[in-house]
């Protein structure tokens, strides 16, 4: 694994394997094209005559024709431009960005470009400086002039070689035209402002970690199996791809509003505290999505709830008993696994058992088998079958129910509210925290204790008034339909 | 390599090549057999089915909040489940819990720097984070503010590599995690046993996202090999694979039905995959649009994809009918992470340029 401890590079930060330079690169050349490219003019600055000077105002306005964006989006692509060292300024030339005026930038020479083979050395970064330090001393900035001591101490083995080059590149520099010499200073300085940043600025170079490629690995089974795979038709499922968004669409808060409002938008909570999770009374778009799926019943606690309360009129709530307590048993410890297994066995599939569940004899057998030696999955078979049946026919009857249509009935559609700026700026002021997920949960616990404790006792009572006023009939489960295949 | 001395090694490895050959050409031409089973049965694209739904309107997302606190570049990003507070993570040895309103209520300093992965329980009692470390620790969490949370830590995964994302499963007693090992695990959080390992990727595996609850049971992973798997959780076998990517792909998510998931990748692009076609469906991409994407998420009803990328902006696409919808622009440096809340109010991205934003 090539992960780079970066206390122990000493700075040499390698060429970084970032995918977009080499689309970066198809732009510039477009860009540069005489005809079509940005134009470009001699500019003069200060005493020297710079060619190919391009202005910040028109780079931008060619990439929002090029590419049919707005300026705003012009110049943030821009400006990466920049940060990527592939154009840079020549005023204000530590400030990687593209300004929208009439500042100069020039084009990197491409031997410059951050895509070339060779890492940025060390040695490189302190010939340069040591170069500057030649022409006038103390030109150095202060985060350069740390780097320099540093690399003076790291390097001091070679230090008579770096100086030595940077002599000679200076003496070699001399030899040059004017124009030349500044062009070529110039495109240098970007280069280092780009691959050895000041301190306090963004640096696009920056990559975060380094990642490990191998060469793929034997993979010819698994595409064979993929083959024969069962697929469905692309007009099948990406119909109910976009059925599903229509569906949800009212429910989005991004698409449509949110009532009464969007806390993150006016600062009031009142939309949190309706859609607690254990509230007595749901809003009306709540109950409308329990009717989506009976995956979003379940996966709603009020609507888990509601759900449970109806089967308990029928005389089913075992099935959903049983299925939460697999969900359980999927989803718990490792270590209480077998005695939950056993538990379950005991009170939902055992002969006589207290909440005995009905499946086929298949599914049956194949369970009290795996049962034998439980694992996490062993009642998956179990699961689905009581799943599927709860899905296709407690359900349906659960939203023709008088418990539904009572839920429905008292469910609520708050008015959406209409803040003046006034009361926006009173709700910011009273922001307050959240309760603490612990403290619900001990909540919750503490309820979920009590609604046990006062089953029982109505469950007791009922039974005694019913056996002083007469014989009980015999407890009978409605005839359970034929279990699907 | 050493050139063999014995001749008889010498043809071995001229024979050992020609294998090599022959496996490969095998290999391809059994992909692009795949490739025409997986064609047989696409008799729509997306956007000609999407023809016909209504277009979406003007956006105006915003900055609603702005948290800094991190002293350094935010990695990733958790909600919890009450959909008002989340834990961040970032380069330096923290990680923090924000309560939305948002106040800092705990900072943990944790023995590694870069932490990559960070993830809220179900509960909301509890976090996980990992990263350089090659571990993955769960943290009980207290409503004490000044006690030391890394005192009552467990040490659940170990990898032979970084951590690259976790995710608990539908219990705070499971955790999932990715590597850059190039391999998954499912682990018990209580003992810190491993209770299945998922290989396939050839790459570090870089991001993965459970499968919402009815679909149950399997997950998707993406790695550096750029590549999308989606596996099954109790048999660790990989059930499907997508390549179509071009370059690492950095974020993976299932869309809120879960029949298919969204990827954002180095190559600038995300794309779709649905998974009972068994194929990708769309792709979300723009010629001014070439740095890559760090990562992805669906709104509540599926139709808007957010993604946050390297050149400091976020691109809200159209899901169905492929355009891109909005772009935003805030952050000062590249948005590493980026989730909606649970309840879709709002999305929140984290940066490298030290701070988180909710947007809505």
């Amino acid at each position: 694994m090539t992960i780079r401890n970066p206390l122990r590079d000493h700075g040499q930060r390698y060429r970084p394997r970032i995918a977009c330079l080499k689309k970066v690169e198809k732009v510039l050349l477009e860009m540069q094209d005489l005809k079509t490219g940005v134009k470009s003019q001699p500019q003069r600055l200060v005493i020297t005559t710079i060619p190919h000077a391009i202005t910040g105002e028109d780079i931008i306005s060619w990439l929002a024709d090029r590419f049919q964006v707005d300026t705003q989006e012009a110049r943030s692509f821009g400006s990466m431009l920049v940060a990527l060292g592939y154009i840079y300024p020549l005023q204000d030339h530590k400030r990687l960005v593209i300004k929208p005026d009439a500042s100069l930038y020039r084009f990197q020479t491409p031997y410059f470009w951050p895509t070339q083979q060779w890492p940025v050395e060390d040695t490189d970064y302190a010939i340069y400086l040591a170069k500057r330090n030649i022409r006038k001393k103390g030109i150095l900035e202060l985060h350069e002039q740390e780097h320099y001591n540093r690399l003076h101490k790291w390097m001091n083995h070679k230090w008579d070689f770096i100086v030595m080059q940077a002599k000679e590149q200076y003496r070699a520099a001399k030899e040059r035209k004017k124009p030349d010499r500044v062009v070529f200073d110039c495109q240098e300085r970007a280069y280092w402002v780009v691959h050895r940043p000041p301190p306090g600025t963004v640096s696009a170079m920056d990559y975060g970690l380094d990642r490990l490629i191998d060469p793929n690995a034997d993979e010819m089974i698994f595409t064979q199996q993929s083959i024969m795979r069962p697929r469905v038709k692309s007009s099948v499922s990406i119909g109910a791809l976009v059925k599903y968004c229509a569906t949800y669409n009212s429910h989005d808060p991004f698409l449509s509003k949110c009532l009464p409002s969007n806390p993150w938008l006016t600062d009031d909570v009142t939309y949190w505290t309706l859609n607690m999770p254990y509230v007595e009374m749901p809003t009306k778009m709540r109950v409308e999505r329990w009717t989506f799926s009976f995956a979003e019943l379940l996966s709603d606690p009020r609507g888990r709830n509601d759900f449970r309360l109806f089967l308990k009129k029928e005389f089913s709530g075992e099935n959903l008993a049983f299925w939460e307590s697999c969900e359980d048993l999927k989803w718990g410890e490792a270590a209480t696994m077998s005695e939950k297994a056993e538990h379950i066995y005991k009170t939902f599939l055992a002969r006589g058992a207290p909440r005995w569940i009905n499946i086929d004899g298949k599914t049956m057998e194949i369970t009290v088998k795996g049962l034998k030696h439980p694992h996490r999955y062993v009642l998956d078979a179990a699961q689905t079958h009581i799943y599927m049946l709860m899905k296709k026919d407690s359900y349906g009857r659960y939203q023709k129910s008088p418990v539904f249509k009572e839920t429905v009935k008292k469910a609520i559609c708050p008015e959406e509210h209409h803040f003046t700026d006034a009361q926006l700026e009173q709700n910011a002021k009273k922001r307050r925290p959240s309760l603490s997920p612990i403290i619900l949960r001990q909540m919750e616990q503490e309820q979920r204790a009590k609604m046990a404790a006062t089953v029982d006792i109505t469950q007791v009572m009922s039974k005694l008034s019913k056996q002083r006023k007469e014989a009980p009939p015999p407890p009978c489960p409605p005839p359970c339909p034929p279990p699907k295949k | 390599m050493r050139s063999p001395l014995i001749p008889e090694m010498a043809t071995q490895e001229v024979q050992l090549n020609e294998t090599l050959t022959h496996l490969k050409t095998e290999s391809e031409t059994l992909k692009s057999k795949l490739e025409d089973e997986r064609a047989k049965l696409h008799d729509v694209e997306l956007h000609q089915v999407a023809e016909k739904v209504e277009g979406l309107g003007q956006f105006v997302m915003k900055t609603r909040r702005t948290l800094k606190g991190h002293g350094n570049k935010v990695l990733c990003m958790d909600w919890c489940k009450d959909k008002r507070r989340i834990v961040s993570s970032s380069q330096v040895t923290h990680f923090m819990l924000l309560k939305t309103f948002m106040l800092l209520e705990h900072a943990v300093t944790m023995p590694c720097t870069w932490v990559m992965a960070c993830a809220y329980a179900p509960s909301g009692c509890a976090v996980a984070c990992g990263g350089l470390d090659n571990k993955c620790s769960v943290y009980p969490l207290s409503l004490d503010k000044n006690e030391n949370l890394a005192a009552k830590k467990k040490s659940v995964a170990m990898h032979t590599n970084y951590l690259s994302a976790c995710s608990f499963t539908n219990s705070d007693m499971q955790i999932l995690t990715s590597s850059g090992d190039g391999t998954c695990a499912l682990w018990d959080v209580e003992s810190g046993q491993l209770l299945q390992s998922f290989h396939g990727h050839a790459a570090d595996v870089l991001c993965l996202d459970l499968a919402p609850s009815e679909t149950g049971n399997t997950f998707v992973s993406g790695g550096c090999d750029k590549k999308a798997n989606v596996w099954d959780m109790r048999s660790g076998q990989c059930i499907q694979s997508f390549e179509t990517h071009e370059s690492d792909i950095n974020s993976v998510r299932y869309y809120p039905s879960g029949d298919a998931f969204a990827s954002g990748s180095d190559d600038a692009t995300c794309r779709l995959y649905d998974l009972r076609a068994d194929r990708e469906v769309a792709i979300y991409s723009k010629e001014s649009i070439i740095f890559g994407v760090s990562s992805v998420d669906f709104s509540l009803s599926g139709r808007l994809l957010f993604g946050g990328y390297n050149d400091y902006t976020i691109n809200v696409w159209d899901v169905l009918k492929g355009t891109r919808v909005s772009i935003l622009f805030g952050h000062e440096n590249r948005v590493s992470t980026l989730r909606v809340s649970p309840d879709g109010t709002a999305f929140c991205t984290g940066s490298w340029d030290h701070t988180l934003r909710i947007w809505a």
